[in-house]
């Protein structure tokens, strides 16, 4: 591991100063960024422990939602007896996803910027956009069968490997920061995650030094919620493909992970598919929301697997409202 | 490439309830700590990349990887290694259920898969929902929730099926 400078933070602010200094990274839980550090993926020159922060709080808010500190472990976020109850969809995604010794560490503001699991982004004798901008992307002609197949560039095609950001996305969360001169900001997580276009090194609108200091849950829409995680072993693997949904009669939303370089959701698709009945329910979803798909070869088969697990979501949800 | 060496920082660890404190360059993870400094070698280093599960500890009581977190960031945190939960004297239930039951066989894997298991069952006691519980609100002992939950913990000689039947005879003598 390269040299690196320690300090641990005094506060929000003072730690979000501090970072703007280029070659500054924020730690939290540590889990995905020292295991990038050790493979000389990631080289920060200074590194702000955010430990010391108070920011492990679940917290009601006026509305009747809920907010998540920043340093809040994927553990306490499944176990906490309101995401159980009311946002039911988050704690299956987050159970999916690690193992039980990464989520007692891991956090949710670190969940929400750990980087691509691309095989060419972790082998650093190869090309990758992502860790080396304009040496190109080795993934494109190679070993892409885990990729994305949607909103993908010519630059890059890896997918956000998050499970509990798919479950973000259809709860319509926000993502709370901070940045270093003491403005707050409120980003969806679509305004969260740049698509790759030509700057794939670039994931999120984050600027420099800006914190993450929590995520908000709106309040809840009840419905049944699903996490359907299809991988190639039964656990401690990121996914193929992955639906998060919530249904509430003919009405449904639904995000998808393992597919897209941020969790992907279209709206149009969920209406279209509120019009339709039956297994057309299921297509109309997964025609509309990946009209834009450009699959390679290797993984062309994540599109009707999607279709698939979409209508075996629908059918379990169909399922437990009768129960 | 020269680089500078990174000045060294005091931490204080409460190690099986020993208070040591070290003085360590940043870089130094907290697997490195037990093992190169504290000389406690029960704690193995597998993968040095979270996959394994080797490494396993417990960190304020709670089932963490040593290997992908630093020594400085854990200032007055206790934690737990395989050396102190039970003494060759005094086996803690899990040990003496491990040799009963034949749950390892080279045994590298074995603190890890302890460590583990002492944190799981704390888990399922908490109601901590896992990948396979049914109901969120009804979380229950199983060996199908064991194997999902110690799926973190790999043992390449497959003593899957006994390390199960271990776990399976501690909750067992807890429960009666």
């Amino acid at each position: 591991m390269r040299a690196f400078s320690y300090a641990r933070a005094e506060t929000p602010q003072a730690a979000a100063q501090a970072a703007e200094a280029p070659g500054t990274k924020f730690i939290a839980g540590g889990t995905n960024l020292l295991d990038l550090m050790k493979l000389d993926i990631e080289q920060p020159s200074r590194l702000i422990d955010l430990g010391p922060l108070d920011l492990r709080a679940v917290t009601d808010t006026p509305d009747g939602g809920l907010h998540v500190g920043a340093l809040v472990t994927n553990t306490d976020l499944a176990a906490h007896p309101r995401v159980k109850a009311d946002y039911a969809v988050l704690t299956r995604a987050i159970v999916a996803g690690a193992s039980g010794q990464i989520r007692n560490k891991a956090t949710t503001g670190g969940n929400l910027l750990q980087r691509a699991r691309c095989p060419y982004f972790y082998d650093t004798n190869l090309p990758c956009n992502k860790r080396d901008p304009g040496s190109g992307c080795a993934a494109l002609r190679g070993l892409s069968r885990t990729l994305a197949v949607v909103g993908t560039s010519d630059a890059c095609i890896a997918q956000h490997p998050s499970d509990m950001a798919v479950a973000l996305r259809v709860l319509d969360a926000t993502v709370n920061t901070l940045k270093p001169d003491g403005t707050p900001r409120a980003l969806t997580l679509d305004e969260f995650y740049r698509l790759p276009e030509d700057t794939p090194h670039l994931e999120t609108t984050l600027e420099p030094g800006e914190l993450i200091t929590g995520v908000t849950l709106p309040p809840p829409v009840g419905g049944t919620h699903v996490y359907r995680k299809v991988r190639d072993r039964a656990s401690y693997a990121f996914a193929l493909v992955s639906v998060a949904a919530i249904v509430n009669g003919p009405d449904v939303r639904v995000a998808f992970g393992g597919v897209a370089p941020r969790p992907w959701r279209v709206r149009d698709a969920e209406r279209a598919a509120a019009q339709a009945s039956g297994e057309a329910r299921a297509d109309t979803l997964i025609d509309r929301a990946f009209e834009g798909a450009r699959p390679t070869e290797q993984n062309a088969f994540k599109v009707p697997l999607l279709r698939r697990t979409v209508r075996a979501v629908l059918a379990q949800a169909a399922q437990e409202e009768q129960a | 490439m020269s680089e500078a060496v990174p000045a060294r920082l005091p931490v204080t660890l409460t190690v099986n309830g020993a208070a040591h404190t070290l003085t360590v360059d940043p870089r130094v993870t907290l697997l490195d700590a037990l093992r190169e400094t504290l000389h406690l070698t029960g704690t193995k280093k597998g993968c040095d990349h979270g996959q394994c599960g080797a490494c396993t500890v417990l960190l304020d009581g709670q089932r963490v990887l040593s290997c992908l977190t630093l020594a400085v960031m854990h200032d007055g945190q206790a934690v737990t290694t395989v050396e102190g939960l039970g003494t060759p004297e005094q086996l803690h239930p899990l040990q003496d259920a491990f040799i009963r039951h034949d749950g390892y066989q080279c045994g590298y894997c074995t603190p890890g898969q302890l460590c583990s298991s002492v944190g799981t069952l704390d888990e399922i006691a908490r109601g901590v929902p896992s990948h396979v519980t049914a109901h969120l609100d009804d979380v229950t002992f199983s060996a199908e929730e064991l194997r999902e939950r110690l799926s973190g913990n790999i043992c390449r000689c497959a003593a899957y099926p006994n390390i199960i039947a271990a776990v399976m005879d501690v909750h067992a003598g807890e429960g009666a």
